[in-house]
């Protein structure tokens, strides 16, 4: 090494010979031992279909659904004893009771403004006009006109479609939990944007916080809050606080270096640095966190209909339940009308008033909610900021004065709608010409027949397909995990664990394994995982096709980005409501939602991947004259690893929370007992054992993809 | 092999035609360059079109010959169209017009099959960046070209073994790419153009990211390759010295544009124009000039039978030994034939100049 490049400079040099490169640096070069991960697999699964086939049956700690352990009826006690007689617990009574009052309070106070009757008025105090007026001048003031428009549209639909309550009771949710939110999640970033420690300390909590499938906190949280209102606001906050707080961290993190060591020369104190360099300058990326924040929020204030929080959900919960795909579908629609409106506006606020130049760091920001870095946002987001910055149509000054005259009528409008019966409720419009069309009822009815004929066309591809996919992939699969002793089970996680990622994995798994086993849901953990490795599976097949098609060519990823978008601002529990129609109830229609709801990020992972192959690599191996297959097959899908292991792991996170949330339409198994647990009186110790289950094997199916990521991702 | 079947002249027009023929080439960037191409506007300048029309002109009107063998510099400064011109030679850029051959061979009339073909087995590049695969082993890197023309493992494998002891990569067989310095990344990209055994192998600035000490090394290599297979090479570079060094031709570009084609030693003494004389205003002139562009013509009686004599084609540092003690004029032959001396004062005054102006 230290004699680096002592070498003849003569101009021919054949004299120096052909091994005289040794004399350049020579790197120190590990030597690897070749890992055989293949033929240990498959010794693995030789060894455990041999032990299948003799002990198929066999103590696989199947649990009927009516049947619980004595675990169970632990926790239905102490579920008893928290309703009775935790009241007068200092924890439960005093600080959580308080909590839980103070919520309750607060999101009936806007109820009765604006959503249900405020006694002893017969209806809210603000009617819809009013909540119109205030809520389009808000946006106008934040985000322009454009998304006024869009804001004023959605809530009209709201009405006419007689979900004006539902929706105002999910808005409600939503942004009361955001708020809170970004009471407690910026400070916290903040916090650990400038202390090392405190971002040591908590970003593992974060982490853990976004493993775990949304559907296991349903069931201690109702333990602790009991079902209703508050709990749906400390089911959402939890679930939308980690976004906030991880990107407020990151956007200070990533203030230029250079700018703050130019601060620092000039003198500035912490605490001016933080106001007036990181704070203003991380502005727009903290905005970004705020627009996933809602999003997050959003899908998670749906899912709480769960646990009787107010909202459009409630409607979809029963809706599914009766099988009334109509009556689902309009609500869906509800809910993602409010999606597209919630982000466009947030989005067009964060893009407001700045400059184009942070596009590049906001655009990172996207999937710090997965806790990857390499999501866009929107293409039109973007876009329609740099239409926006190039002819601002008003000064500043001159908005202010706009917002000022505008606020007048705003406020005439809610006091009309104070007075006016017809201003307060949506007036029903099911006898009006063309409106009628798309009135609640009539458009449930529509949808219904529509989805009727429709499947009456398609149903024998679609039974087809659900048949056979049944037939040859989810019953074999299945019969082979819960099928095989339970001792066999947990052997042959562990090892699987163990070859591909090392002990740590398998630690992981053994703790979790021990967990499952204790819950005594453990037959029906196995019927989730086969669920899920079969949808991540199928998950993977479209993403890599629809990944490599657009990480290639700029007119498919033109395409189908679009809808990848639109996917992900729809809120997870929608995806059952078409899924379901098409169909039916059943394990395959929530393999299907689970589809939809883990393909979108698995293919923008993809794509990024075989995006990000260094040009120059490409352009080598187009010299040498290889096909479009050659280089696909033999570069850029090889040197898209990292990126598949990525978007597979993430995907079968994804998979993992949609499956159980496919409970409810016929999947079964963990979430379906889940759920079960909340309208069952004596299913509830069962229901909270198997929200802990499902947090046991996501921990375990995260560790062991994580690990191998490490491993294999280079 | 498909390769004699489809073009049955390729053995006999090597002797006799050139190795790369290029007449009338353009580039113009963006979605109507055809358009652009066939009006008026294509005769604007690289601004003026810029503004008018969105498009910009990557190579205008560019024509010229590589003999067989010979080793052509493509030099200029960084956007001048270089690295275009060298990727239209194979067309991983479509020319918007013009012709290229390659041994007779018109590369611009192929299809898709017979382009890939030329690709394998005819030319091969050299990148700046290696454009390495670092999911494969070095010696699976230089086999690849062959991988990818579908040769059996074994007969690739010895082939790729005989270009890493050729590039001097023994012993680093099994490493990945990432495991070794630039210097020998650059000699795996090296060894990868050869193990196809191409009639012509391009180079596209494969030295500029390179440490100077390693980069001389390379060039040393390269010239030494040259002379043990003999390929013709174009090679690209902003690296005046390096095109000096390498180079049996030059062809200076600016902005998409030949500006000029000569031999080192035309391009130093007899610079085109400004900016070619602003280019090579630095270069040490009497390591490249020949004593050609330094001597005059002979007065009578100046010089006799026993007066040294040197070779025109003498570089004029190497020459400056014997002219300064023989303290007179010495004779300059191009051939048998006299035609003009040089004294002292004649090499002093290339010398000097530099000194001057350093």
């Amino acid at each position: 090494m230290s004699t680096a490049t002592v070498e003849s400079p003569g101009p021919a040099g054949p004299a120096s010979g052909p091994n005289r490169v040794d004399k350049e640096q020579q790197p120190y070069v590990e030597v690897q031992k070749p890992r055989r991960t293949g033929i240990k697999l498959l010794v693995l699964l030789a060894v455990w279909l041999v032990l299948y086939a003799v002990f198929k049956g066999k103590m696989t700690k199947a649990l009927g659904l009516q049947d619980t352990n004595s675990l169970h009826q632990k926790l239905n006690d102490a579920r008893d004893w928290v309703q009775l007689d935790g009241k007068d617990n200092w924890f439960f009574g005093g600080v959580l009771g308080a909590i839980g009052d103070a919520l309750d309070a607060i999101v009936k106070f806007f109820q009765e403004l604006i959503s249900i009757p405020a006694f002893p008025r017969p209806v809210p105090e603000i009617g819809w006009l009013g909540v119109v007026a205030v809520l389009a001048w808000i946006t106008y003031a934040v985000a322009g006109l454009r998304s006024t428009l869009l804001v004023t549209g959605t809530l009209l639909f709201f009405g006419v479609t007689d979900q004006w309550s539902n929706s105002m009771d999910l808005l409600i949710i939503t942004m009361l939990s955001v708020v809170i939110c970004i009471l407690i999640g910026l400070p916290i970033g903040i916090w650990m944007a400038r202390s090392k420690a405190a971002s040591g300390v908590i970003t593992p909590v974060l982490d853990v916080m976004q493993t775990f499938p949304p559907f296991c906190y349903l069931a201690p949280l109702a333990l602790f809050f009991g079902i209703g209102p508050a709990c749906a606001m400390v089911l959402t906050i939890i679930y939308a606080l980690p976004p906030v707080v991880r990107i407020t961290e990151h956007g200070i993190r990533s203030v230029s270096p250079t700018t703050i060591e130019a601060a620092r020369s000039l003198g500035l104190t912490r605490q001016q640095m933080l106001r007036q360099v990181q704070l203003p300058m991380a502005k727009r990326t903290i905005v970004v966190g705020i627009n996933q924040c809602t999003m997050a929020a959003l899908s998670m204030a749906t899912i709480a209909a769960l646990v009787n929080g107010p909202g459009l959900g409630k409607v979809v919960v029963s809706a599914l339940q009766t099988l009334n795909v109509g009556v689902a579908s309009v609500s869906a629609l509800c809910i993602v009308l409010m999606a597209i409106m919630l982000d466009r506006t947030t989005t067009a606020a964060s893009e407001r008033g700045q400059g184009r130049s942070n596009v590049g760091s906001a655009s990172g920001m996207g999937v710090m909610l997965t806790g990857v870095v390499l999501e866009r946002l929107p293409r039109w987001a973007t876009e329609d900021a740099g239409r926006g910055q190039r002819l601002p149509r008003v000064t500043a000054a001159g908005r202010g004065f706009l917002l000022a005259l505008l606020f007048v009528p705003a406020v005439v409008l809610v006091l009309l709608s104070r007075q006016q019966l017809n201003l307060a409720t949506f007036p029903d419009v099911s006898e009006t010409p063309v409106l009628k069309w798309i009135s609640g009822p009539q458009l449930a009815k529509g949808i219904n027949n529509f989805t009727d004929w429709l499947v009456s066309g398609v149903d024998t591809y679609t039974i087809w397909i659900k048949d056979h996919i049944t037939m040859w992939f989810i019953d074999p699969l299945q019969s082979l995990l819960s099928d095989s002793p339970w001792w066999l089970m947990a052997l042959v996680l562990l090892a699987l664990a163990y070859v591909l990622g090392g002990w740590q994995p398998a630690a992981y798994t053994l703790a979790c394994e021990v967990i499952i086993y204790f819950t005594g849901v453990w037959n029906d953990t196995m019927v989730t995982l086969s669920m899920t490795l079969i949808a991540t599976v199928m998950t993977m097949l479209v993403a890599v096709v629809l990944g490599v098609a657009m990480g290639r060519g700029r007119k498919a990823d033109l395409i189908i980005r679009p809808f990848l978008d639109a996917f992900q601002v729809i809120p997870p529990f929608v995806y059952l409501v078409p899924a379901l129609a098409l169909f039916g109830a059943g394990r395959f229609t929530a393999i299907v939602a689970a589809m939809a709801y883990s393909v979108p990020i698995a293919t923008k992972l993809v794509a990024d991947g075989i995006r990000g192959v260094s040009p120059t690599t490409v352009e080598a191996v187009r010299s040498t004259g290889s096909t479009r297959w050659q280089m696909i097959s033999k570069v850029q899908l090889p040197m898209a690893r990292e990126s598949l292991v990525l978007a597979t792991n993430q995907g079968l996170l994804y998979v993992l929370s949609m499956v159980v949330i496919g409970g409810m339409v016929g999947g079964g198994s963990l979430g379906y007992i889940v759920v079960s647990g909340f309208s069952q009186d004596q299913l509830f110790g069962k229901g909270l054992a198997a929200g802990v289950a499902i947090a046991a094997l996501g921990v375990m199916l995260d560790r062991i993809a994580r690990y191998a990521a490490a491993r294999y991702g280079r | 092999m498909t390769l004699t079947a489809d073009q049955p002249t390729s053995d006999t027009s090597t002797s006799g035609e050139a190795a790369v023929h290029v007449s009338g080439l353009w580039k113009i960037f963006g979605p109507k360059a055809d358009a652009i191409m066939k009006s008026d506007d294509a005769q604007l300048s690289r601004k003026d079109l810029q503004e008018k029309t969105g498009h910009v002109v990557g190579i205008r009107d560019v024509s010229f010959d590589v003999a067989p063998g010979e080793v052509f510099v493509v030099m200029g400064l960084s956007g001048s169209g270089k690295s275009t011109l060298v990727r239209l030679l194979t067309r991983l850029i479509e020319p918007t017009a013009g012709v290229v051959k390659l041994y007779g061979e018109d590369i611009t009339a192929m299809g898709d099959k017979a382009l890939l073909d030329t690709r394998r087995r005819r030319v091969s590049m050299v990148f700046q960046h290696f454009g390495l695969l670092p999911h494969r082993k070095v010696i699976d890197n230089i086999a690849f070209g062959l991988e990818v023309r579908g040769e059996a493992k074994g007969g690739r494998r010895n082939r790729a073994q005989e270009m890493v002891d050729l590039v001097g990569l023994s012993g680093y067989e099994n490493n990945f790419p990432d495991q070794l310095s630039g210097g020998m990344q650059q000699r795996v990209g090296l060894a990868r153009a050869l193990a196809s055994d191409p009639d012509i192998l391009m180079f596209d600035e494969p030295f500029s990211a390179l440490d100077p000490l390693i980069r001389r090394d390379m060039q040393n290599e390269v010239i030494r390759l040259h002379h043990e297979v003999g390929k013709t090479m174009v090679f690209i570079t902003h690296d005046l010295a390096e095109a000096l060094k390498l180079g049996d031709r030059i062809l200076i570009m600016r902005d998409g544009e030949i500006i000029q084609i000569g031999t080192p030693d035309e391009v130093v003494a007899a610079p085109a124009d400004e900016y070619v004389r602003d280019f090579v205003s630095d270069v040490p002139k009497s390591h490249v000039l020949t004593l050609k562009w330094v001597m005059r013509a002979e007065q009578p009686g100046e010089v006799d039978a026993s007066s040294p004599v040197l070779q025109a084609g003498q570089i004029v540092r190497d020459a400056a030994r014997v002219v300064i003690d023989h303290h007179g004029p010495c004779r300059v032959v191009d051939g048998d034939k006299v035609v003009g001396v040089v004294d002292e004062e004649d090499i002093l005054r290339v010398v000097v100049a530099e000194e001057g102006l350093q």
